[in-house]
């Protein structure tokens, strides 16, 4: 006997992940349930540095670099089509992003990179440039004297990624998608074409899957058949009062929000107790931040936080679908604000075909780690 | 609105506000100073715009930031007055300059 199907699919993971695509299924009339861990699990979606970022991403993957690049083309969209539902403006801006370096070292490291992300078979062009102190100047005045130079992609930008998060939890209202949390899955099993979730409040029964759990991927996608190799890290973040607006790019390490403050990051430390925080690593952000633009040294510091980075072994994203257990789709990445109208408007209609497309993203399949692990992979 | 009570006979020092002479005793924290001093103090916060005054004067709302002797957004219920300082009530985003 088949077992009674309360919902089409049971996306396991409430983040920014898990609800742009349970967002995406929901809009394509699915029957969604969002199954979530409680207001203390460790969310990246509420740590995060709000970068929509395409440049130097892909190295070792060029089709990470095209799969970014087509986010960055589709994010005005899901801005638009958020602001139609709730009336919430998620601030996506897209002005083009620098990446400053503060010494000729830093400079030739720079360059070494962007050649060797170019010379990759395949590689989509973003367009990165890499320029001089007087070409970075140009373009931001406000640079101080050790800048050496940077590089420059017009596809960079940034967003308000805790607007975009409640923007999305808002609009699953509209869809029907229902959002349960405090709904940790301890275990999950396939029976008769259907998956049986059990949380602590009760089971949940849906006819497809789709892990999106952050880290927790990891002990979630072995009890599907499926493969999910996370090596978490930390970063710090330190942030300023607000300021009027003077920062009209974003910075892989430096970036002023829609409402003023100065965002300061883009530490990583191999500890992941994000109830830690080192003051020394904040001290080398800002004093970089402050040989950048000097004139940062003005602002207080309001506060400072630890957040852990959803990371996959190599860094690059996993969709699968489970050869074991067809209907359950395991989905990890890091990027779950660059990458979010990838994930409503492409990930979910794979979904509902019950079909990953080979040439959109077979190349993100975790049977690439079956050569370095002795081929535990799905 | 505020009064100080009558008998309180401590030290009188001179603190500026938005360049206005205004006296305050020893061991007032900005923030009450500016409360007794009668002025209109409220600063405006720098996203919407919405007007604040002192409120939990226990460091714990943030609604009495201000600027001390240069420093903008400090919490004007946690530091004692000293004389001669100089107080500028906050409008909007700090401008860098």
């Amino acid at each position: 006997m088949g077992l009674a199907r309360e919902f089409d699919v049971a996306v396991v993971g409430g983040g920014l992940l898990g609800s742009s695509i349970a967002w995406g299924l929901g809009r394509l009339g699915q029957r969604v349930v969002v199954l979530d861990e409680g207001d203390i699990a460790k969310r990246a979606s509420r740590a995060n540095f709000a970068l929509v970022w395409v440049q130097t991403k892909g190295l070792g993957l060029p089709a990470y670099t095209a799969w970014t690049l087509r986010a960055s083309e589709t994010w005005a969209g899901l801005a638009q089509a958020l602001e139609e539902e709730t009336g919430l403006d998620v601030c996506f801006r897209r002005p083009g992003g620098f990446h400053l370096a503060l010494s000729d070292r830093e400079m030739v490291l720079r360059r070494d990179t962007l050649a060797r992300l170019h010379n990759q078979p395949g590689a989509a062009d973003y367009r990165t440039e890499l320029l001089d102190h007087e070409g970075v100047r140009r373009m931001m005045p406000e640079i101080g004297p050790e800048v050496a130079g940077g590089s420059y992609c017009p596809y960079d930008g940034h967003v308000n990624s805790l607007r975009v998060f409640r923007a999305l939890h808002t609009a699953f209202s509209r869809h029907g998608v229902d959002y349960r949390p405090d709904h940790p899955v301890t275990a999950i099993s396939g029976e008769n074409g259907a998956f049986r979730l059990v949380t602590k409040r009760g089971e949940i029964v849906a006819g497809k899957v789709v892990l999106a759990a952050g880290n927790a991927n990891a002990t979630l996608a072995p009890m599907l058949g499926l493969h999910a190799p996370m090596e978490p890290n930390r970063g710090q973040i330190v942030v300023t009062e607000r300021a009027a607006p003077f920062l009209q790019y974003p910075m892989t390490t430096l970036r002023q929000s829609d409402e003023g403050t100065v965002m300061i990051g883009d530490s990583k430390e191999d500890e992941i107790d994000d109830r830690a925080h080192h003051m020394p690593i904040d001290a080398v952000m800002a004093s970089r931040a402050v040989r950048m633009f000097p004139m940062l040294g003005a602002l207080n510091v309001v506060r400072a936080w630890s957040g852990i980075r959803v990371m996959t072994h190599d860094g690059f994203p996993i969709y699968d679908q489970s050869a074991s257990h067809p209907g359950a789709f395991v989905v990890c990445c890091h990027s779950g604000v660059t990458l979010a109208p990838n994930h409503a408007f492409d990930l979910a209609p794979m979904i509902v075909r019950g079909a990953l497309d080979e040439a959109v993203v077979g190349a993100f399949s975790a049977r690439r780690f079956a050569a370095q692990d002795g081929g535990k992979a799905a | 609105m505020f009064k100080r009570i009558g008998s309180d006979e401590t030290e009188i020092v001179t603190i500026h506000v938005d360049g206005v002479a205004v006296e305050a005793r020893l061991g007032d924290s900005v923030a009450a100073a500016l409360l007794a001093s009668g002025l209109p103090i409220e600063r405006e916060t720098p996203v919407s715009g919405a007007p604040r005054a002192p409120y939990c004067m226990m460091g714990v709302c943030f609604d009495c930031l201000v600027t001390i002797d240069g420093v903008g957004s400090r919490q004007g219920c946690l530091v004692p007055v000293a004389d001669g300082m100089r107080i500028a009530i906050q409008k909007g985003r700090r401008v860098l300059t």
